[in-house]
């Protein structure tokens, strides 16, 4: 039993922070993928590569910058000081922020790509038809790009559940706070604890595999839709 | 035109002596093992410093090359054991080099400790120079140390608050580094306010107030070396151990802030 709950409080964890983290970032990740799809600034490809940094920088390095950036001396300091606290580093909160900065291109960039491919001919006869530039983006604009939407979630969530060097930096692997089950699995191999590492190691393969195999079976089905 | 004749002929020298040095320098590394002028070391990363020092001064007292990897103890025993090319092991623990040669992977009888690690309380933010008094008031809320199911000095760590008797109440305040390292980040970035961090670590940093853990609180941290079976028919590498135990890699041992037997 207590074996059970060693291993089920990181899956727990690991879980919501990765739901957390999926639904905060449709939130920020939809309307800058619409500006960048729709925007003709000239340096919103700046802004593009920016936001694509966290898949080339190494996890550790990004993960000490935001250890940084998180802690008394950064932005992330002054907003715990809100509600008495020093640093954002080592807390639930904190794990989201890092997580969705390193998780945020791969949400970011399919749902640009359904933006870019609606194009602006939908929006256009919207527009004949009297719609509003908003209602245009809620009625037209977000269904037509929805798979999109579907795939940047569920690779956001899936490199969430996957993500372990920023993690690892920033969360002071706390049982039941930020020990997640990528840091978790790491412990039983460090530790020689070979059976916990084998459970948790194989239920991510099966995880991993169906969320790759899930991704197959929706490009699949709108592909069919759209022929 | 006659300007791009001396050019391109300097171009093509160039290229000849850069293939030449190549070619030199792979002929070097095939011919380095036959020479046993060479020798593979894997260093734990808490040592990295100190081996750097200790390899330039062998290098400089017998010709022969120390060449370093760093890195954390529990990764380079797997490796070992999958038949990595080091001869040498200087692990952050003792119980890895035991294990090594309990399995095979190293050389009987060859294992000693180089080094002793010295644990030290360390904060940029309170005073902890009594460091006994700072963790029985626990005024702070977050105390970093490194992971004490993996790092020798995590459970050195654990020991010393065990032995003063303030673990139960500062349990809860706990981060822990991943390694040792790691530890040091939290307290270095001020997201924790104090830390149990190596000695070593503070080598050339002023910053802060630190506390010198009395060596009864915990259990010795001791660092063993080991010669590996791809070593055991290395000259370069059994010299290079001896070069270890010598006053000359001795007192650079103690500068960096390890005791030694």
């Amino acid at each position: 039993m207590e074996a059970f709950v060693h291993i089920w409080e990181p899956v727990r964890l690991t879980l919501e922070l990765a739901a957390v983290t999926t639904l905060a970032l449709i939130v920020v990740a939809t309307p800058l993928a619409w500006w960048l799809a729709r925007s003709r600034a000239p340096w919103k490809e700046v802004v593009a590569a920016v936001v694509s940094l966290p898949i080339v920088l190494p996890p550790t390095v990004l993960g000490f910058y935001l250890l940084i950036a998180l802690g008394p001396g950064g932005p992330g300091g002054a907003v715990a000081s809100l509600w008495g606290a020093r640093t954002l580093a080592f807390s639930f909160s904190g794990l989201v922020i890092g997580s969705m900065i390193a998780s945020m291109p791969f949400v970011v960039q399919p749902i640009r790509n359904s933006f870019a491919a609606v194009g602006d001919r939908p929006l256009e006869v919207a527009a004949t038809l009297r719609a509003s530039p908003s209602r245009a983006f809620w009625t037209v604009a977000l269904p037509l790009a929805s798979p999109g939407l579907l795939t940047g979630a569920v690779l956001g969530f899936a490199h969430t559940v996957g993500e372990f060097g920023v993690v690892l930096m920033i969360g002071g692997n706390i049982p039941g706070r930020t020990r997640v089950m990528s840091t978790a699995i790491y412990d039983s191999v460090e530790t020689m604890q070979w059976r916990e590492a084998n459970i948790l190691a194989g239920g991510m393969v099966v995880f991993a595999f169906a969320v790759i195999f899930s991704m197959i079976l929706i490009e699949k089905r709108f592909a069919r839709v759209r022929a | 035109m006659w300007k791009l004749g001396p050019l391109s002929l300097t171009g093509g020298i160039m290229f000849r002596t850069f293939s030449m040095s190549v070619l030199a320098g792979v002929l070097a590394a095939f011919a380095a093992p036959a020479l046993a002028g060479q020798t593979n070391v894997a260093v734990a990363a808490n040592f990295t410093e100190p081996a750097k020092d200790i390899a330039a001064l062998f290098k400089q007292k017998t010709g022969d090359e120390a060449v370093l990897s760093f890195g954390a103890s529990g990764p380079f025993f797997a490796q070992i054991a999958h038949d990595a090319p080091f001869q040498v092991f200087l692990s952050a623990d003792e119980q890895r080099p035991k294990a090594a040669v309990e399995q095979g992977y190293a050389v009987k009888g060859s294992e000693f400790t180089y080094a002793i690690g010295k644990l030290v309380l360390w904060s940029k933010v309170l005073d902890v120079t009594d460091g006994e008094k700072a963790l029985k008031r626990g005024a702070f809320s977050k105390l970093s140390i490194a992971n004490p199911a993996a790092a020798p000095y995590g459970t050195a760590a654990v020991e010393t608050m065990k032995a003063l008797g303030v673990y139960d109440a500062l349990e809860s305040k706990i981060v822990q580094g991943n390694n040792i390292a790691q530890a040091f980040q939290f307290v270095d970035t001020r997201n924790a306010e104090v830390g149990f961090v190596a000695l070593s670590e503070l080598y050339g940093v002023a910053d802060g107030t630190r506390w010198l853990v009395p060596q009864d609180l915990h259990a010795p941290i001791r660092q063993d070396a080991v010669l590996l079976k791809k070593g055991e028919n290395g000259e370069a590498s059994k010299a290079f151990l001896e070069f270890l135990k010598g006053p000359e890699a001795r007192a650079v041992i103690e500068k960096f802030g390890y005791g030694l037997d």
